[in-house]
């Protein structure tokens, strides 16, 4: 595909000369696999300037260190699909953390109830938010960050603005002597023998199976074609038969389910309702999913990118950190990430696709 | 070429201009002479905007030059244009004007961008100012009003009275009345003559014939790139120009009217809106009907109501013996009802896709087992439309954006005719292609059309005559005439057509006839 991109920008290929051609040639496969290049030269050079970079166990820690953050921007990767934008993604995470924490503690249920009351709370969320964009009219940026404002205050109401952990005094008076079940601990703190033992942790696994699923749902079924084809011009989905809206609330109500599935596996590693826990996760899986635009050069939501976005951030803050640098230089590093990863869509794709009438 | 007593303004001398493999502009000679409304006339696709474009410095042109006033003009932003003198009122009102500000500020717009211009609103200069350009041409509106709040035909009076303040030497006018009643028609008429006298060069470009009786002084008509024809000498010729605009294409496509079928599509007593009167229309299996009239007289209202986008005020509607009420295009998708959108770019092309994502749209289900799509089927059923249709590609993976105008109208076209289809309707398939193109389209919309009925929704009636084996004309939001090809009398259709129906006498000087 991309030795004759350029004759077919005209439909009719015209003889350029040589020179014109290779440094198009050059320009897509920068714009194709620079990011994948640049991935793996990362690799390669922390492996070789950091001691223990190169190895399983460092490996699994960046994977952990992006399971949470990529799961919710692979929600998120839904929503840009169909053109719009989910900021509510972060709270909806943060209050599933609290609401399982809730469940367990305080109601004193089961893991299983915890989880279930969680995903509803994503799906009802993202259905609220589907609503409030196609029936109501109000922008998606818009709506999603007052439903993200609902959420943080909401989640801090039935605990008067504390975190929940066994034994805290509860705002009626007595003691919460619910428990975290060692089931739904589990979910976070369970490692899988493989290669090495108790290698890979379950919230890993999580972010692979996940991953996959949207990648097959995005790419390979008639649902994903549909969405990606709202995503580029409703009207005219719309007027081939495309349900527009359903596909939208259900794009949303995909990134609450999955922003809450985060949430869960947060909630199953620190073992307590952290009040102050996932401040950075909307800002960093957003990233995450921009980022995915310059994989391959797709220019557009895609969840391979994604996942190669969240892997990419998740490198870079490894190597940096067994290089020494200091904690507080990592949103510096994110945002430097970030802004080259949007040239590389923007400026060189585009400069790509110009020259259409 | 100006005749004797006026001075040509602006002239234009073998001016080219070429999109890709498409030509649109193939040397244009043209000379815009002060005091005189010259009407330029052209079917879609003529070359009128590109032209115009060019004018107002949207567009440079690849060869060929343009003097203003005796010096050379190339203006290479629309910016440069107005400055050099050259104001234009496009066809898309709300290019014209924002409709979050109110009516001073739309006015005043550029004296607020002018240089010079103090860094706060003075707002009661501005009002003050906004009245003496609104009173110059009889607008009678508050002017502190949004915009946002007007109707269609005063946002157009705005974007033009804005266009005179900036005192133009040549005033271009997109078919400025196609969204104006006739009294708000005759107010910017009554305008344009006064201007006229004041000296400017006015281009005015209408194929509303009603308009051109008016008020032209000159008429260029132009087909295919090029100037087919100019008529200044009074009484102004104009069926001459319509055969000029039209050209013979009318007679190299020979239609054969095939013996129709059994009735697909009934429509009884239907009210397209409150005010429109009731229209009957029956279209049967192995028949083409083409719809025309001019912007505005109901086709897409009625292409909208047969897919299921609105519904009609009353009647009924049957297809193949039943009621037909669809409520949504998937609705109407199922019942065999299949509309290719008029306006590719917003309602049809999916950017984003290549041509075979692109075609099977629609009909992903058929493409799909348990939701998983098959690329194979895709692809087949594509590359049997790229061959049907002739669509010029390297394969069926290209990206839509690469192709020329053409071939992606032939791609939307292909859309829905790859499935089999009761009523198939098109709303102006030849939009914006070129004759080639056009002619592949036409004929494989006839070849096909034996198993389904077809209805073919087209402003200009060249297009019609070349396609259809009926012509029905619309009006007002109701049926007007109904012609078989064959040796069709032009002239009523173009009466007909114009709302100015018996009147075929072509010095009729009678606008008002058009019931606002």
């Amino acid at each position: 595909m991309t030795t004759d991109t350029r004759s077919t920008d005209t439909g009719v290929s015209r003889p350029l000369p040589p020179s014109v051609d290779r440094s198009q040639m050059l320009m897509n496969l920068a714009i194709r696999y620079g990011f994948l290049c640049l991935l793996l030269g990362l690799i390669v050079f922390f492996s070789l300037a950091a001691n223990g970079f190169a190895g399983p166990r460092s490996a699994v820690f960046i994977f952990q260190s992006v399971a949470i953050t990529g799961i919710l921007a692979l929600g998120v990767t839904c929503t840009l699909v169909v053109g719009g934008f989910d900021l509510s993604i972060g709270s909806v995470a943060t209050s599933a953390l609290m609401l399982s924490a809730y469940v367990m503690v305080v109601l004193e249920q089961s893991a299983l109830v915890a989880v279930l009351a969680c995903l509803l709370m994503g799906a009802f969320v993202g259905f609220i938010n589907g609503i409030l964009i196609v029936k109501m009219r109000v922008p998606d940026l818009l709506a999603t960050l007052g439903m993200m404002f609902l959420l943080i205050g909401l989640q801090r109401i039935p605990t008067e603005g504390r975190s929940i952990s066994t034994g805290m005094t509860l705002p009626g008076g007595e003691v919460a002597e619910g428990t975290f079940s060692n089931a739904f601990l589990w979910l976070g703190r369970h490692r899988f023998d493989f290669v090495l033992e108790d290698l890979i942790p379950v919230p890993v696994i999580v972010f692979l199976i996940v991953g996959i699923l949207v990648w097959v749902f995005l790419e390979l079924t008639r649902h994903g074609r549909l969405m990606y084809a709202i995503g580029s011009n409703e009207r005219a989905a719309a007027l081939a038969g495309t349900n527009v809206n359903r596909y939208k609330i259900t794009a949303y109500m995909i990134s609450g389910v999955l922003a809450s599935v985060g949430g869960i596996l947060l909630a199953a590693r620190l073992g307590r309702g952290d009040i102050a826990s996932g401040n950075n996760l909307l800002l960093d899986s957003v990233a995450a999913a921009l980022i995915g635009f310059a994989v391959l050069g797709a220019a557009k939501p895609n969840a391979f990118g994604t996942a190669i976005g969240a892997l990419f951030v998740g490198v870079l803050l490894q190597g940096l950190t067994m290089m020494n640098a200091p904690y507080y230089t990592q949103d510096f590093v994110k945002g430097g990430v970030l802004v080259v990863a949007l040239v590389f869509t923007f400026a060189l794709s585009a400069r790509k696709r110009g020259g259409g009438h | 070429m100006a005749k004797p007593g006026y001075d040509t303004i602006c002239r234009i001398v073998g001016v080219e201009k070429a999109f890709g493999p498409n030509r649109v502009l193939r040397g244009i000679d043209l000379s815009i002479p002060g005091g005189q409304i010259t009407v330029l006339m052209g079917a879609n696709g003529a070359g009128k905007s590109t032209l115009v474009k060019i004018l107002c410095g949207v567009h440079r042109a690849d060869g060929g030059h343009i003097e203003l006033s005796g010096d050379p003009f190339q203006p290479t932003s629309p910016a440069h244009a107005i400055k050099a003198g050259v104001v234009t009122v496009h066809q898309s009102i709300n290019d014209g004007v924002i409709p979050d500000l109110d009516v001073a500020s739309n006015l005043m717009l550029d004296d607020l961008n002018a240089p010079g211009a103090g860094f706060f609103v003075n707002e009661n200069r501005l009002r003050e100012d906004a009245k003496r350009v609104a009173g110059a041409m009889d607008l009678d509106i508050d002017v502190r009003t949004q915009v946002a709040d007007l109707g269609v035909a005063a946002r157009q009076l705005i974007a033009i009275a804005r266009a005179l303040a900036k005192q133009p030497k040549v005033l271009i006018l997109d078919e400025p009345t196609s969204s104006l009643s006739a009294t708000e028609a005759e107010r910017l008429f009554t305008l344009l003559d006064r201007l006229r006298e004041t000296g400017v060069a006015i281009l005015y470009i209408s194929h509303r014939m009603s308009d051109i009786r008016r008020i032209a002084d000159r008429i260029i008509a132009m087909r295919d790139g090029q100037i087919s024809g100019t008529f200044e000498d009074a009484p102004l010729d104009y069926e001459g120009a319509v055969t000029a605009m039209l050209g013979h294409a009318m007679t190299q496509v020979d239609i054969d009217i095939p013996s129709r079928g059994d009735p697909v599509l009934v429509l009884d007593d239907v009210q397209l809106s409150a005010q429109a009167a009731p229209m009957a229309l029956t279209v049967h299996r192995n028949e083409v009907v083409a719809v025309t009239g001019l912007l505005g007289s109901g086709k897409t209202k009625l292409a909208s109501v047969l897919f299921g986008i609105t519904r009609p005020h009353s009647g009924t509607v049957m297809l193949d013996g039943q009621v037909y009420r669809p409520s949504s295009p998937e609705d109407a998708i199922r019942s065999g009802v299949f509309l290719c959108s008029k306006d590719r770019a917003s309602n049809g092309v999916v950017p984003d896709f290549d041509i075979a994502q692109n075609l099977t749209l629609p009909f992903l289900t058929r493409h799909a087992s348990l939701s998983f799509l098959n690329g194979g089927s895709e692809r087949r059923t594509t590359n049997r439309m790229i061959d049907q249709l002739g669509i010029v590609c390297q394969s069926s993976a290209d990206e839509i954006g690469t192709l020329s105008g053409g071939n992606q109208q032939k791609v939307m076209v292909g859309r829905w005719m790859a499935e089999a289809s009761q009523l198939l309707v098109l709303d102006e398939p030849f939009q914006g292609v070129d004759i080639r193109a056009r002619r592949d389209i036409g004929r494989t919309i006839r070849a096909t059309a034996d198993e389904r009925a077809t209805i073919v929704f087209v402003a200009e009636l060249d297009e019609a005559l070349e396609i259809a084996d009926r012509i029905v004309v619309m009006s007002e939001e109701t049926i007007v005439g109904e012609h078989r090809n064959d040796d069709v009398d032009l002239n009523a259709i173009l009466a007909q057509v114009s709302g100015v129906a018996g009147a075929t006498t072509p010095n009729d000087p009678n606008p008002s006839a058009r019931t606002p």
